[in-house]
């Protein structure tokens, strides 16, 4: 059971890096790809019907952890309170930006929100990339188990380390580039014109800068957690994972030089979730590792709640999920092919 | 009181108190359009198509607001109150997470659907979006007031090996009897709201004579759901809660009406002030016997007073609590008062021509949002010194590892933040209502 649920936790957190992250990377290369008003209209157009429902997943995913490991949620969240403020406002300034922008017709007005929109998305593929290489660095547990960092330190990897470090900065510009990539294979998918054009061209340079930066940033990782890559060879799924990424980024590059968006996007999709699941998959049981001290690492067996709510939260789990599912496929098949040019006074 | 303590609670009142500005209008108006939709779909009347796509408008910026806002709300939990949720989260976690699944997915696929589907969508088809959406919002609102209605009330839960909580009965927990009153005495005054707003916008377009069609159709339904919605507020709502609260936390109910000695046939206080220091009521207006009348259904029921309680359980601001209590009462009478004038002007025909009466609905919309903010400040600060009540205090349930001028740093970040979005919603709102709801059918404007 806790095993379960540690995967649905790490399946709701991949699903809103590849969801959400393909509209943060979309916002990213916003100001790259898009030039005149009708092809940033383009480009908000193809992330409309689906941003909103993809950050869902991170309150799901935030809810899911709750249910499940509720100590590690307090902890954590309580740990990087800064930081999870700065991500806060960043979504709070992202979402009105997108929402707001087109209702006045203004090229002042609009401009000025393009700006927030592409240099919030920018920041929270970073802080969500620098997030994640936190947990792999892991925190400094006291006693009691808990921790506070501030935002940085000396950006060494030894105590007393800040949430910004040279490690967690090369995942946090390691997770811009993929998310920028990641957000322009979906524009090549579901863009027409030249903002399909520019979002391919744009993908295929990001992808080598991916490339390029993966073996630097495993390699990073070992550094900065040793015993990460200890588990690799007896954790079947983190093979599968690594599988999954390699041909995911193949894919993306075959689907790019093609005029295949969809491949494309399917690959980048794949390169991102076998990405987090093989790390999912090596971490496990660990949720919030102690930097110094193995012995205080907190582990999933030790805060799970009780088998009997873990259970009633699996009933309720298998109607909803189903429920949710239902929905996007309602809203990708409502939306299907390429997004219609952009009419004034209709949408984003 | 430790100054982070303070800014814990300051900051967790400030963005939900500001958060829940938005949601009681979209949860309120999603009833509205969804009758605004029904009527044009029965009568083919296209002035209720028109009517219904102007408060869609509304309803879209509205959302849009109460989204970026309620993401910060979930996280707070475990930002601010991480001793709170490693203690509770074990059965809490369970509605919040719910709420996720259940509501969320459906309000925001079905949001796009409503807001950008008319015209691609059936007629029929627009109708069921607006339906959908009217459930998960109210969904939604079930879920997190079910959350609330277990640190009111506690059950369902049994304690831990390890002394938190943890979930014994599920379905205890879901329909706990306090969720239930809560729910519906709040999501009634989630009408009141919206039907204030679609009235006053009426009638601010009746006495500029400008958008009559429009303005006849807002005053019609505003005021009728307004005087239905006021009338539930308070009876039967409003006084299943408050017996509620004699039943549960007689403590509170003593402090919502400032009561420190305890008696039979128990007075209602109408006005005075609490004099904690002395331990009295200062000059009072009060109707004799009403309080054990109203709380216990009987005159001769005594109502404990607060000398009764050891004052470490007392509420800690019972003037704040006393004073919020009042402010939702008196208010919620005067809607009473308000709607039945008008609704009795609209169906005799005359209120579009009934200019005192006009006035009086376009410049009552703010009281609704001030009478729904003095309900949960009194819910809540009738709650304390209890986070989980009779479970765990409020001073042991904030996050230990986190400083107090790091709170008040992210409390003045809110401020600031929310005042920019604030004026922006205002200017965007102000810009929908200038326009007014198109005759012509033109489509969503954006």
């Amino acid at each position: 059971m806790v095993e379960l649920w540690y995967a649905i936790v790490a399946v709701f957190l991949a699903a809103y890096a590849v969801l959400d992250g393909f509209d943060l990377g979309a916002g990213a290369v916003h100001l790259l790809v898009a030039r005149t008003d009708a092809e940033r209209r383009t480009v908000l157009g193809a992330i409309g019907p689906y941003w909103d429902g993809n950050e869902v997943f991170l309150l799901a995913a935030g809810g899911v952890l709750f249910v499940a490991f509720p100590a590690a949620l307090a902890v954590g969240l309580s740990g990087f309170y800064l930081a999870i403020f700065l991500v806060l406002w960043t979504l709070v300034l992202r979402g009105i930006a997108i929402e707001f922008r087109s209702h006045v017709e203004d090229p002042l007005w609009r401009s000025g929100w393009d700006v927030v929109f592409s240099v919030a998305s920018a920041t929270l593929s970073i802080l969500f990339g620098a997030a994640l290489a936190n947990l792999i660095r892991g925190v400094p547990l006291d006693a009691e188990g808990w921790f506070s960092l501030t935002l940085f330190t000396d950006f060494g990897i030894e105590e007393p380390v800040g949430i910004l470090d040279w490690y967690t900065v090369l995942v946090g510009v390691f997770a811009l580039a993929t998310l920028m990539a990641h957000g322009g294979s979906f524009l090549a998918w579901k863009a027409a014109g030249v903002v399909e054009q520019r979002s391919r061209k744009l993908s295929v340079v990001l992808f080598g800068v991916v490339a390029a930066l993966w073996p630097f940033v495993t390699w990073a990782t070992h550094v900065a957690n040793p015993t990460v890559f200890a588990t690799f060879g007896e954790r079947p799924l983190a093979w599968l994972g690594a599988a999954a990424a390699l041909s995911g980024i193949s894919a993306a590059f075959w689907g790019l030089r093609a005029g295949r968006g969809l491949v494309a996007f399917l690959g980048s999709c794949a390169f991102i979730a076998g990405i987090l699941g093989a790390t999912a998959a090596m971490m496990f049981p660990v949720l919030l590792r102690a930097i110094a001290d193995p012995s205080r690492s907190i582990t999933a067996p030790a805060v799970a709640s009780t088998p009997g709510g873990l259970r009633v939260a699996l009933a309720w789990f298998s109607v909803g999920a189903p429920l949710a599912l239902a929905y996007f496929v309602t809203v990708f098949r409502l939306h299907r092919g390429k997004v219609p040019p952009p009419r004034e006074g209709h949408g984003y | 009181m430790s100054d982070a303590l303070l800014w814990h609670r300051l900051q967790f009142a400030f963005t939900i108190m500001y958060h829940y500005l938005f949601p009681q209008l979209t949860m309120g108006l999603a009833l509205l359009i969804v009758i605004m939709k029904a009527l044009a779909l029965r009568g083919g009347d296209a002035a209720w198509d028109s009517a219904a796509r102007f408060w869609i408008r509304v309803f879209g910026i509205n959302f849009a607001v109460g989204v970026v806002t309620g993401i910060p709300m979930e996280f707070q939990f475990g930002t601010n109150w991480a001793a709170f949720s490693k203690f509770a989260g074990g059965v809490i976690g369970h509605t919040l997470a719910m709420e996720g699944l259940f509501a969320f997915f459906l309000e925001s696929t079905f949001l796009g659907l409503l807001v950008w589907g008319e015209g691609r969508l059936s007629r029929r088809g627009h109708f069921r979006a607006a339906l959908a959406l009217f459930v998960g919002s109210w969904l939604s609102g079930y879920f997190i007031v079910a959350t609330n209605a277990f640190m009111q009330h506690p059950v369902g839960h049994e304690i831990a090996a390890d002394g938190s909580l943890r979930l014994a009965d599920f379905w205890a927990f879901l329909l706990n009897p306090w969720a239930i009153a809560q729910y519906a005495h709040n999501m009634v005054a989630a009408v009141v709201t919206a039907s204030f707003v679609v009235s006053a916008v009426g009638a601010y377009y009746a006495l500029k004579g400008i958008h009559l069609e429009g303005a006849r159709r807002f005053l019609g339904i505003g005021t009728l759901a307004g005087l239905a919605s006021s009338v539930l507020v308070a009876f039967p709502t409003g006084d299943v809660q408050a017996k509620q609260v004699a039943r549960h936390q007689p403590i509170t109910l003593a402090a919502m009406e400032g009561r420190f000695e305890s008696a039979e046939m128990a007075e209602i206080v109408l006005i005075g002030q609490p004099n904690v220091a002395a331990r009295r009521l200062d000059n009072p207006i009060v109707v004799p016997g009403m309080l054990s009348f109203l709380a216990y259904g009987t005159f001769h029921r005594e109502v404990v007073g607060l000398n009764a309680f050891p004052r470490q359980d007392w509420p800690d601001n019972i003037e704040l609590l006393y004073y919020a209590f009042h402010i939702m009462v008196g208010l919620g009478t005067l809607f009473i008062a308000l709607t039945a004038a008008a609704a009795f002007q609209q169906l005799r025909g005359r209120l579009a021509s009934h200019r005192p009466l006009l006035w009086a609905l376009m410049l009552a919309f703010p009281f609704p949002y001030i009478a729904t903010a003095a309900g949960w400040m009194t819910a809540e600060l009738g709650r304390q010194p209890w986070l989980v009540y009779g479970l765990l205090r409020t001073a042991a349930g904030a996050s230990p590892n986190v400083h107090s001028g790091t709170v008040l740093f992210t409390l003045l970040g809110f401020c600031g933040l929310y005042t920019v979005l604030g004026l922006l919603f205002l200017f965007l709102v102000g810009r929908e209502i200038a326009h007014g709801p198109a005759v012509d059918g033109g489509g969503a404007r954006g």
